[in-house]
């Protein structure tokens, strides 16, 4: 099969998948609806691996297709279509894997679930939707993307309906992401004004040419037109990607299954703003503005949001502020023009967080959704390959050396040192801290899980026991991921691999003076033991044995003593409290006021009720001439009309 | 002798709905089969209008007799891509109320279907009429129908409503009526086509520009006079809302198309401004009101107003656009154009959702519904559905308009496209918050638990419009291809200048 034929065959095998379980889910068996929704995916990844394999095979040359025309207006086409190359396919494969995994953990998660089979449709409809959006060649379909993987995150979310908070937090996420949304429609609004056009290769082209070019804001005020392209589609990423202060959605969005929190909200759908920044590169790399606003961001987002993971106790609650804080590192590395590596991190990330979501699965589902950690303890011996493969996705996170994480994550760390990006020597500091904060939160739940005494009766402790194969087999296959990914550094980011999908001018050398400084992976990794990082890191997991094994007070003394910053974090700094109470309430009660002032006082108050009480004395005097009004009015249009035209007759 | 397809399409219903109003109380339930089958016999005669039309802006199917010979008033009907659209939309429509209706309605259900019926011709006659006097006459005549729907099978408050929607729909009409008038003594004829070509100094075309705005954004309807609208809705049967929404408001879109930017085209650049105001204020404003509504047919009728908001956006905006850049000015057009089919199947659908729980409870109110997916899961993805279409999501019609109007608009202006993208959050969140408190949660109470789901007739209904919001979301060239050459037609007058 050709390139095309095998794109094609990806996204239409989930679709199809979710198509079938969708609408005749009632039709099939519990074994029925996931074997068709798992063959769907089965042969999206395995389509992805050999059109990886025919890329390989081509050097990794763009391949460009037009699947249909969606709309033609005059020279204006809006198309679907693909664009595969090195960037597409490494998400393909990430997407495909990681949604294969959930499919099969599915199983043994949801078993017995009344909604077994419509999670099933949503899931492999959610895969459709990850892949039209990076697989896309132009703004329409990266936006259909967009929005369709918003959707499914959205009847995700609320995958269970009943649950008041459940239904809240996915009306939050969705509102949440269409303020991000707004930005990114107004960015591809500014490019298709520009360029005529939607299709990315005519933007590529364009854009060195555009450095000049300003839009007009008001008769003063001019913004460079790539500035604001750049910060009007990173808004949207701000939005998808969870980063501050657009981030409220993403710890809210643990009331869905934790299946898809791994799928959705950790390993795919989130990175997709990361994806989108990475593939505009040719873009971003001409605004110097833009790339220093996104690292800002992803630094903010990296250090504040790893702070509140230290002050979580619901298992799912830390895993969710630990993937904000690295889909912060993702954006510093953007920031950085270290796009390659940003890519590098999010496929690392995608392992080992999907794994540490699918162990979190595994011992709630261990201690009948019990989620709080301070109720758990010493589930190692009850739990022994959750515990291992998530002693595995720990070190991956925390960037131990020679596991995955290390070789994105450090590689971020020194690309921002080497950076010439305006402010990144403090970006330095604090994603460098960074490492401490991750690897305390990470230990601290790792321990209060699987370590210590069970906090819990020796009944409940007894009966907890590991899940079943179903589970265990995902957590593996991702935990041998989780150790092995990072591998591929040489080849992917400093050799030819991305050369044809990612853009950096030579003015900003962040990778290059990494190359300058890397001696081959092993050298990477011996020198890994003796960086800042690992002192840190190192620093970090000491302080949470002490906490957590040795002296179990520290923690509640610390929270008294350190009141003030301790409730700031508990409050998460008080983003949730601004967007519910004041943007939320706000806009219902302008809604509410523009209702009663503007429509019921206003217009029909003063100018409809003035005409009305007018007109009704003529009424009353038409009402007892007149018996049924509504004939009355008809006869009177008539008559009215034949006066007219009597009238007209008689004077020509 | 070419069978005479328009008259077919007007006449037929209109002399079917004479025929039960006279057929006496006791053939109730033959009638409502004849109704059924004359609404399909109309869906076939105008897809066979669609399936002949042939792809150029200009009109075709051409009828035309001499009506009053004294004043040049001809019989004229035709029809370009803008219209056969919209009729095929009214056939549609109508057919699936008569549907719906069945055994919903509990007085009369043959009248009504006739009052349906009757107003299915006038509006197609509406939309064939190329002599100003038809086009007149139908645009009056088809308040009659309507005015019996809220009248008597309405709500509580249906004389309020019926009394409200009279008096703004008349008195904008007499307004166009004096400019017809004034457009005939300068032509000495009511074609339509002859007020495109002749000249109009500035000042005239702005009077007669503000005639047809007044009758026209009666009809859309755009702020300030909006108000009747949802007095109307909440009052009307569901079939009332629906043709309401889905094709009532779009003649006065089409009335725009037709009458204001091809007669009045340099009135129409001056006062742009005016109308891309009202417009924006329509998609914001009304947005923020619709948010408050605790009432769901009123929150949908605000909905509608802000929707149509860019409908009147995308016709207008064009003045704004660069001058030369032909492909964004068809965009905008095209947009609003799509934006009035789309709303149509939406509003259309969200109407007949509002009537399934109405139908069952007896309630409109937001607060009486709570968890209703535990009862009617059917219901409920299929409203999920609309409501996401309403808020515009890729892949549904509700997107297609709008992303075409706000890409355009931006050409015309950044603010222009800032304003109409914020309905992206605004129509979310109204139509998503909708959606939580009724749809989701659990069960509120005994009432809610013990809900049927769509019974066949409904699910027939909202699964079709639910196929059509998708096919036109996922695929609109055809659409797009088949109205482009006569929206071309339309900005060549548009775009022109008629001044002496």
């Amino acid at each position: 099969m050709s390139v095309y034929e095998l794109s094609l065959l990806t996204v239409i095998a989930p679709l199809a998948g979710a198509i079938i379980v969708g609408l005749f889910g009632r039709a099939l068996t519990e074994a029925q609806a996931h074997g068709i929704a798992i063959i769907g995916v089965l042969v999206a990844f395995i389509a992805s691996v050999f059109i990886f394999y025919e890329m390989y095979l081509t050097n990794f040359d763009p391949q460009i297709f037009d699947v249909y025309q969606w709309a033609v207006i005059g020279e204006f086409s809006l198309g679907i279509g693909f664009l595969i190359d090195s960037l597409t396919v490494i998400m393909m494969i990430v997407v495909t894997f990681v949604s294969l995994m959930v499919h099969i953990y599915t199983i043994g998660y949801m078993h017995g679930d009344p909604g077994y089979k419509r999670f099933f449709s949503y899931i492999s409809l959610f895969t459709f939707a990850m892949l039209m959006l990076v697989m896309s060649n132009n703004f329409l379909q990266l936006f259909f993307g967009w929005e369709a993987v918003g959707l499914v995150s959205y009847l995700l979310i609320g995958f269970w309906y009943t649950r008041p908070s459940a239904v809240f937090a996915n009306l939050k996420a969705f509102l949440v992401n269409r303020v991000g949304d707004f930005g990114f429609l107004l960015g591809i609004a500014a490019i298709a004004a520009t360029t005529s056009s939607m299709d990315y290769e005519v933007i590529f082209n364009v854009a060195p040419h555009l450095g000049a070019e300003v839009l007009q804001i008001s008769d003063d005020i001019q913004v460079p037109l790539l500035t604001f392209i750049c910060l009007a589609l990173f808004v949207g990423a701000m939005g998808k990607s969870a980063q501050v202060p657009l981030h409220v959605w993403l710890p809210d969005s643990m009331e869905g299954p934790t299946p898809i929190s791994a799928l959705i909200h950790a390993a795919t759908m989130v990175t997709a703003g990361i994806f989108m920044v990475a593939r505009m590169s040719p873009i971003f790399e001409y605004s110097e503005t833009a790339l220093m606003f996104v690292m800002f961001t992803g630094a903010a987002t990296a250090f504040f949001m790893g702070l509140v993971a230290v002050v979580q106790d619901d298992i799912k609650k830390v895993v969710a502020y630990s993937t904000l804080s690295q889909l912060g590192y993702m954006t510093v590395a953007l920031g950085a023009s270290a796009y390659s590596l940003a890519i590098f991190h999010l496929y690392t990330h995608a392992f080992f967080k999907a794994l540490l979501f699918l162990a979190a699965g595994s011992v709630i589902i261990a201690m009948h959704h019990e989620q709080n950690i301070r109720k758990m303890g010493g589930l190692w011996r009850r739990m022994p390959i959750t515990y291992v493969t998530s002693l595995i996705g720990t070190l991956a996170l925390i960037g131990f050396p020679a596991f995955s994480g290390f070789f994105s994550k450090e590689s971020i760390i020194e690309a921002v040192h080497l950076s010439n990006v305006k402010g990144a020597q403090y970006v330095y500091w604090l994603v460098l801290s960074g490492v401490f904060i991750t690897a305390f939160y990470s230990l601290r739940m790792f321990l209060l899980v699987f370590h210590g005494k069970p906090r819990m009766s020796d009944d409940e402790y007894s009966h907890v026991k590991e899940t079943p194969y179903v589970v265990t087999l995902p957590l593996i296959a991702l935990a041998i991921c989780s150790v092995i990914a990072g591998y591929v550094m040489e080849p992917l980011i400093f050799g030819t691999y991305f050369d044809q999908s990612i853009f950096v001018l030579d003015s900003h050398p962040a990778i290059a003076n990494l190359q300058a400084q890397f001696h081959g992976v092993w050298a990477f990794v011996s020198h890994g033991f003796v960086t800042k990082a690992f002192l840190l890191l190192v620093a970090g997991v000491v302080l949470a044995a002490i906490c957590y094994l040795v002296v179990p007070r520290i923690p509640e003394v610390a929270a008294r003593v350190l009141s003030i910053p301790y409730r700031v974090l508990v409050h998460k700094y008080g983003f949730d409290w601004l967007f519910i109470k004041g943007f939320a309430r706000s806009g219902v009660g302008l809604g509410k006021g523009l209702a009663a002032l503007g429509d019921r006082i206003l217009i029909d108050g003063a100018m409809v009720n003035g005409t009305a009480s007018l007109v009704r004395g003529i009424a009353n005097q038409v009402r007892k001439v007149q018996t049924g009004y509504l004939y009355s009015y008809a006869f009177a249009m008539i008559v009215g009309l034949l006066a007219l035209l009597t009238h007209f007759y008689l004077q020509s | 002798m070419e069978l005479p397809l328009l008259s077919l399409l007007i006449w037929m219903p209109i002399i079917a709905a004479i025929m039960i109003l006279f057929a006496g109380r006791g053939a109730g339930g033959q009638m409502k089969w004849f109704a059924l089958v004359v609404s399909l016999v109309e869906l076939v005669a105008s897809l066979i209008l669609l399936q002949r039309a042939l792809p150029h802006g200009k009109f075709q199917f051409i009828e035309q007799h001499v009506w009053i010979e004294r004043f040049n008033i001809y019989y004229a009907l035709g029809v370009d891509g803008i219209s056969i659209t919209l009729i095929v939309l009214t056939v549609f429509m109508t057919l699936l109320i008569v549907i719906t209706s069945w055994r919903n309605i509990k007085k009369q259900v043959s009248h009504y279907l006739a009052a349906f019926l009757l107003l299915e011709g006038l509006m197609i006659g509406v939309f064939c009429a190329l002599d100003a006097v038809l086009f007149y006459v139908f645009f009056e005549a088809m308040l009659i129908p309507m005015f019996l729907i809220i009248g008597i099978w309405g709500g509580p408050r249906r004389v309020y409503a019926t009394i409200k929607f009279f008096l703004y729909t008349f008195l904008g009409s007499v307004f166009m009526l004096v400019a017809l008038l004034y457009l005939y003594s300068q032509t000495n004829t009511f074609e339509i086509a002859a007020m495109y070509t002749v000249p109009l100094a500035l000042n005239v075309q702005i009077l007669l520009f503000l005639a047809f705005l007044v009758a026209f954004a009666v009809k859309v309807p755009m702020w300030p006079v909006h108000t009747w609208l949802p007095d109307a809705h909440v009052e009307a049967p569901t079939g009332g809302s629906v043709i309401l929404a889905a094709i009532m408001l779009k003649i006065g879109g089409y009335g725009f198309l037709r009458f204001n930017l091809p007669i009045t085209p340099d009135a129409s650049r001056s006062l742009d401004w005016l109308l891309i105001a009202l417009s924006l204020i329509a998609i914001v404003y009304i947005g923020f009101v619709a948010l408050a509504q605790k009432d769901m047919k009123k929150l949908i009728a605000y909905s509608s107003i802000a929707h149509m908001g860019f409908v009147t956006m995308g016709f207008f905006v064009i003045y704004q656009i660069t001058p030369g850049n032909y492909d964004f000015q068809a965009m905008a057009i095209q947009g609003g154009m799509i934006q009035m089919i789309s709303h149509g199947f939406i509003s259309g659908a969200l109407f007949l959702c509002v009537g399934v729980l109405y139908d069952r409870l007896h309630s409109r109110n937001i607060e009486d519904y709570r968890g209703v997916v535990n009862s009617m899961p059917k219901f409920a993805a299929l409203m999920v559905l609309f409501a996401m279409a309403n808020s515009g999501l890729p892949g549904t019609s509700g997107f297609v308009g709008e992303f075409m109007v706000i890409i355009a608009s931006f050409d015309a202006s950044v603010w222009y496209a800032v304003f109409a993208a914020i309905t992206l959050i605004v129509g979310a969140a109204y139509s998503l918050w909708l959606v939580k408190r009724t749809i989701f949660g659990e069960t509120l109470n005994n009432n809610i638990a013990t809900l049927s789901d769509l019974d066949g007739r409904e699910f027939f209904a909202l699964a079709s419009l639910a196929v059509l919001v998708l096919w036109l979301g996922i695929w609109p060239a055809p659409l797009v291809e088949f109205i482009q050459p006569s929206i071309e037609n339309v900005m060549h007058f548009a775009l022109g200048t008629k001044l002496p």
